[in-house]
């Protein structure tokens, strides 16, 4: 079975989790011997062209000492053999066309999204 | 019983936040109504949901104490769902994303809800006619 793990949500909960909740739960699957293909879309694209990661949370006394790596945890999943694809169109409309891709992440047009959803037999939108 | 086919549910929304899980244990019940046996991965904070020491109150608003407002409890929708599922020969299954209850301190949950992680709505999926995924917005 081939899932699509459609992530169109950028930031939801990172801070406290220290990581996106959806690519942990990609990373985990895959590590299970799960199928898996990655899309990112509306604001969730801009994890394609990060460049820093998430600052440490302070609150009085208290410090984040391992604050969320999106990167990272982007690169673990490709390095795992887990396609990661950024919708083109969402890049444009959000200004960040011009900003350089995480290498190995594959660009796609919305247009082009119809071949993708046909390629895997289920698509789980978060 | 053979026939009758499996969903799998992932669900992310806690109890008495969004009206999500409200519509999701209803799509739960009509899966029931259908003949159709429901696994569930509760993840984040899905996993209150199923939290034993969920207790009713009273509504001074509403002028009802505790016995008379009888406060809606998710836990109790659980319930209801298993013994629908028991009596109808179905298969009602349950599993609390394990990391997700521990950072939130909720680990006395109800019976028949069991402790598991990501492999598990993997393995759950894969045995599965199909799987609605319900993040949370």
């Amino acid at each position: 079975m081939k899932v699509l793990q459609v992530i169109d949500q950028a930031f939801r909960t990172t801070t406290e989790e220290q990581d996106d909740t959806i690519l942990w739960l990609t990373q985990s699957m895959r590590g299970a011997g799960g199928n898996l293909t990655v899309l990112l879309s509306g604001h969730g694209v801009y994890y394609a062209v990060q460049q820093t990661p998430q600052p440490a949370l302070t609150l009085a006394s208290w410090s984040q000492t391992e604050p969320a790596d999106i990167t990272r945890d982007l690169n673990n999943l490709i390095e795992s053999g887990v396609p990661v694809y950024a919708v083109t169109d969402d890049l444009e409309e959000r200004g960040l066309s011009t900003r350089q891709f995480l290498p190995g992440v594959q660009a796609i047009s919305r247009q082009s999204l119809v071949n993708l959803y046909e390629s895997v037999d289920q698509v789980w939108q978060w | 019983m053979n026939d009758r086919k499996t969903l799998t549910f992932a669900f992310m929304d806690p109890p008495f936040e969004s009206e999500r899980t409200v519509t999701f244990f209803r799509l739960l019940d009509a899966a029931l109504e259908k003949d159709t046996h429901v696994r569930v991965f509760a993840y984040e904070g899905a996993v209150a949901l199923a939290f034993a020491k969920q207790s009713p109150h009273g509504n001074a608003v509403h002028g009802r104490n505790t016995e008379e407002e009888a406060h809606p409890l998710t836990k109790d929708w659980i319930v209801a769902l298993q013994q629908k599922a028991r009596t109808k020969g179905l298969n009602f299954e349950w599993i609390n994303c394990g990391l997700c209850v521990d950072e939130r301190g909720v680990n006395d949950v109800i019976e028949d809800c069991g402790r598991g992680g990501p492999p598990d709505l993997w393995r759950y999926a894969s045995q599965s006619f199909n799987t609605l995924t319900i993040g949370t917005r």
